[in-house]
This record gives C-alpha cells, sequence and structure tokens, in this order.
C-alpha cells in the first residue's frame, strides 16, 4: 500500500512572487488626489438623487447608481464611529510601527467614513465619538498618505 | 422547479503546515467524496472548483487541481470565494440543465503564505491598501462598532470561543479543540484592540468537496439516507469600502437570508431550523451574524448567548462543529460548514450528533468584514 508515505522525507520548497503594477486612479480619485496634493483640501461628491456624499469620492451612488457629479469640499474635520490599536508588526505593508490607532472617521459634510491613522493621542484615549482633524503632510505625493493622520481637535 | 441533493461530502482533517500538496489536499477530498456518495469518476460531468490564486501563490489555480478533483475529460470552472458559492453555482449549472451530477471542491493553504499581506491585497490599492488594512484590523474596527453600537462588552464576545473551542472536542477533524474560560481569552495576547488571540481563527490548511445531483439522477444513484437536500439559497453583497457602511449593520446578510428562507418556504427561522453553521471567522462576528439572520432581533445575539440558546444542548445550537474558530481554511471553510450541516442531518456527526436535526442553516462569508454573504437550508 502506501506505507513509504511515512518514511518520506517532505520537502518545502521556498518561493516568493514579486510582479510590479501600475494602477490607473481614475478621473474621480485623481480629483480627490489632485486637490488634496495641490492644495491640501479634501473633497467629496455627492449623488444628484439621494444626497448622499462620498469621501473618498466614488465613480457612482452605491444606492442609485447615479454619477455623483455635485463635489463639496470638506473642513476636514469629523468623528470617530470606531477605531482599533494595532498590536502587531507587518513592516511591508504598515507604514507606521505598531502600536498604532486605525479608525473609522464620519467625515463633517460627507455620509461615509473614512480610514486612516488616529495619532497624537494615546492610544488608550482614543475613544468613539472624539472630535478629529486631519493632519497633513507638507510633502505631498497625491495618495491617501497625503493625509498624515487624524488628531483630537482642541 | 427541480430539487438538488448534496449525495457526497469528504474534507481533509484540518491541518497548519500539511505536508500534503493542494493538489493531494483536493483528491483526498473528492476521493472520500465520491467513496461517501457511492459513485464513481465516471458519473460526474463537471467540477466547480473554489480557490484564491493569491493565496495559492499561482494563477488559474483551478488548472493545477484540475486532475485531483477528477476534472480530467470534463468540464472545471472556479469561483473565487468561499465554498458557500461556488456550492451556489454547482446547484445552478445543475438547474440550467446544461449539466449532470457536479463535483464541488475548494481548497486552502493559509500556512503556505502570509495572511496579513494576502488579506491587505483584498483593500482598494488606490486607497485603503497603502494604510495596511487587512482581515484582522478590518475586523476589529467591525467589532468596535458593533460593541458601540448596542453596548457590548468584549466578555460576551470572549463566550463565543468558549463555546466553540468546547464544542471542538467533538470534532475529530477541529484544530483548536480546547477547554478555555473567558478569562483564558481575554488574557489572551492582543492583537487588535477589541480583538485578542483567542477571538481570532487559525490560519489552517484543509480541502473540502460535495458531489451535488438533479434529483432523478440523486435518486438513481444513492439512497434516501445519503441525500440532503438545498431547499434554499440566498445571496446579497454590501458596498466595497469599509467606510461607505455602517460595519454593524447586517443589511446584505438580512437580504440574503430572505430569500433563502423564501425559497426554502420558512417563515420563522429560529422555530422552523433545527441548528446553525455561521460565519465565526472572529467571536464578535457569531452574534451579528445571527441578528443578520434573523434568529435574533439587531444587537441581542450577545443577550441569547449568554442564555445558552447557542450551546449544543441549547435551543438553537450554533456551530457544534466548534466553527472557523477552531478551524479556519478560508476558502474552504463554507464547504466545510456544509459538510458538517449533511453530517448531522445524516445523523452521522458522532459524539456532537443533535438530536431531531431536519433542517440546517449554512452561512458562509465573502470579502472584508462580511461584505457579501451567501445563506444556505439544508434538509432532509
Ligand atoms: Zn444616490
Amino acid at each position: 500500500m502506501s506505507d513509504w508515505k511515512n518514511d518520506v522525507e517532505i520537502m518545502v520548497h521556498e518561493g516568493k512572487i514579486s510582479v510590479p503594477y501600475s494602477w490607473t486612479v481614475g478621473s474621480t480619485l485623481s480629483r480627490f488626489y489632485c486637490e488634496l496634493r495641490d492644495n491640501g483640501k479634501i473633497w467629496a461628491n455627492r449623488c444628484p438623487k439621494c444626497g448622499t456624499t462620498f469621501v473618498p469620492p466614488k465613480i457612482k451612488c452605491i444606492n442609485c447608481y447615479e454619477e455623483p457629479h455635485d463635489w463639496v469640499e470638506l473642513p476636514g474635520t469629523g468623528t470617530v464611529e470606531t477605531y482599533t490599536v494595532v498590536r502587531y508588526e507587518e513592516p511591508s505593508m504598515h507604514p507606521r510601527k505598531a502600536p498604532f490607532v486605525y479608525g473609522v472617521i464620519k467625515m463633517d459634510g460627507a455620509d461615509t467614513g473614512m480610514v486612516h491613522f488616529i495619532d497624537e493621542v494615546a492610544p488608550e484615549d482614543v475613544k468613539v465619538g472624539m472630535r478629529v482633524e486631519a493632519v497633513l503632510e507638507d510633502e505631498r505625493e497625491g495618495n491617501i498618505l497625503d493625509i498624515k493622520h487624524f488628531r483630537p481637535i482642541g | 422547479m427541480e430539487k438538488v441533493a448534496i449525495i457526497g461530502v469528504g474534507f481533509t482533517k484540518y491541518a497548519q503546515n500539511s505536508p500534503l500538496t493542494f493538489a493531494e489536499m483536493v483528491f483526498e477530498a473528492t476521493t472520500k467524496a465520491l467513496e461517501d456518495a457511492g459513485i464513481t469518476r465516471d458519473e460526474v460531468d463537471n467540477v466547480v472548483s473554489v480557490s484564491s490564486d493569491f493565496w495559492d501563490g499561482r494563477t488559474i489555480s483551478s488548472m493545477a487541481i484540475s486532475d485531483a478533483s477528477g476534472a480530467f475529460g470534463k468540464d472545471i470552472t472556479t469561483v473565487e470565494g468561499d465554498g458557500t458559492f461556488g456550492a451556489l453555482y454547482g446547484m445552478m449549472r445543475i438547474l440550467s440543465g446544461a449539466f449532470g451530477v457536479s463535483i464541488v471542491c475548494a481548497h486552502h493553504k493559509g500556512t503556505e503564505s502570509n495572511m496579513n499581506g494576502i488579506t491587505n491585497c483584498a483593500f482598494d490599492p488606490l486607497v485603503e491598501r497603502k494604510l495596511g488594512l487587512d482581515a484582522v484590523s478590518s475586523a476589529a474596527l467591525q467589532a468596535r462598532r458593533y460593541m458601540s453600537k448596542y453596548g457590548l462588552l468584549e466578555e460576551q464576545f470572549a463566550l463565543v470561543s468558549v463555546k466553540n473551542h468546547g464544542n471542538a472536542k467533538r470534532n475529530p477533524i477541529a484544530l483548536l479543540p480546547m477547554d478555555i474560560t473567558v478569562d483564558d481569552v481575554m488574557n489572551s495576547r492582543k492583537v487588535a484592540d477589541p480583538l485578542k488571540v483567542l477571538d481570532c481563527s487559525p490560519v489552517t490548511d484543509g480541502a473540502c468537496t460535495l458531489i451535488l445531483a438533479a434529483e432523478r439522477q440523486a435518486k438513481k444513484l444513492t439512497t434516501n439516507k445519503k441525500r440532503v437536500w438545498m431547499k434554499g439559497v440566498g445571496h446579497c453583497a454590501d458596498a466595497f469600502r469599509p467606510g461607505d457602511r455602517d460595519l454593524a449593520d447586517t443589511r446584505a446578510l438580512k437580504a440574503a437570508a430572505k430569500r433563502a428562507y423564501d425559497m426554502a418556504g420558512i417563515s420563522d427561522p429560529l422555530n422552523e431550523i433545527d441548528f446553525a453553521e455561521v460565519y465565526d471567522a472572529f467571536s464578535y462576528m457569531e452574534p451579528l451574524w445571527l441578528e443578520g439572520l434573523g434568529i435574533c432581533d439587531d444587537g441581542k445575539g450577545c443577550e441569547y448567548l449568554e442564555r445558552g440558546w447557542f450551546d449544543a444542548g441549547g435551543r438553537f445550537p450554533v456551530n457544534v462543529s466548534g466553527g472557523r474558530l477552531s478551524g479556519h481554511p478560508v476558502q474552504s471553510a463554507g464547504l466545510y460548514a456544509m459538510a458538517e450541516a449533511v453530517l448531522q442531518l445524516r445523523g452521522e456527526a458522532g459524539e456532537r450528533q443533535l438530536d431531531g436535526a431536519e433542517t440546517a442553516l449554512v452561512h458562509g462569508v465573502n470579502g472584508m468584514c462580511g461584505q457579501s454573504h451567501c445563506v444556505w437550508v439544508l434538509g432532509k
């Protein structure tokens, strides 16, 4: 029978896949990132049919499938809807060292939340409902990390 | 509409660093499922495979397991997601009239790669991926939102882990059968608050296969005892971006469950269904999804959990298998849950057999924080 399977040395071959990509950002998110990079502003877009305002902006309203073509500038402030303190290290994918805080920030002037870092506050002092504001990088490249993090207001 | 039956199930024991290749795992699960059905490969005319290319580290991953799944000389197609969605596709192929007896197989070897890195790649590379978000950290955001929306406690979520690891002691394939307490969960290593290690399912390897057949063929090929009917199914997706959803709102699952219950002619799931296998990749998910499945009102899942409703001997047993918390081969998880329900309905669940199990609820998830749900009602 297959007794030989009990005696065989099971080998493991190491491998790694590294494939470069160039992801097109598209007109909607490009406008969002250009405004962020060039003018330090956070823009959202609003569905003309149901009025839902999306940040980051969307190409289609998730509810109505309409194009949310009304653009609105947001004040960059919001309220922490939920958060987590990340305790594990993943150096190749985390832009900062653990422990750090992710939050979903319900943005003033919009109906959706932005996922981002919450900092300039001890992790144990972060609370649901806390008022926060966006802190921007001085040197901006046109991506989500142009927002450095959100910090408590006041 | 014609009925479709599950006529055979087979699976590998949950493992970590399994010495088997993907193909060897699929071969074992499929051989067992064919033996269980009492048929040969010749009686099957097509295969639906379930896998993730990213997780396998190879493209068109179904091709790599086609021989092992018995697909040589037949039609094979792939679902990238949870096994419950593969079973749905298998059923639809049969109902279309174009296909006969179908193999649905799923495989997953989480321990061969990096779960955080792979689940990070499920997020939009233009937005959240750059932040480093992954399955665990996004689940932690959902857990906290669920807690604050309904005033729930981490200790209540810990009870899910205590229950399911305890159930796993009666499941010979489980990876983590354990006698643990709420304190053990609370004191386990913090991963992403409020989640601790014992709130999280283990990275797992496993393959599972179901054999499906239309009523006429099922009755020709198998005995009554082997047949379990696919009585209802529904699926529904929510918004992709986590910030576009209220993470504690189960609207997509509610819609999926309604479709499944309507198809199965069920109006009162708590009283018309006998037990459930619910997606518990993280402890908090079990009560949250039970609310979405209409087993209890929103925000009440933990209360009924504390009352013992969902214990193996309770009013509505949930995850008697030990759940995903005791073994979670991601793509295969839903097929294992369906296979567990089949064994229970046939009265073949050994030490964990439930009395009078006639109708089962099985729930699978695809996407982060339960973006997409597939709900099955299976019955005798
Ligand atoms: Zn709209």
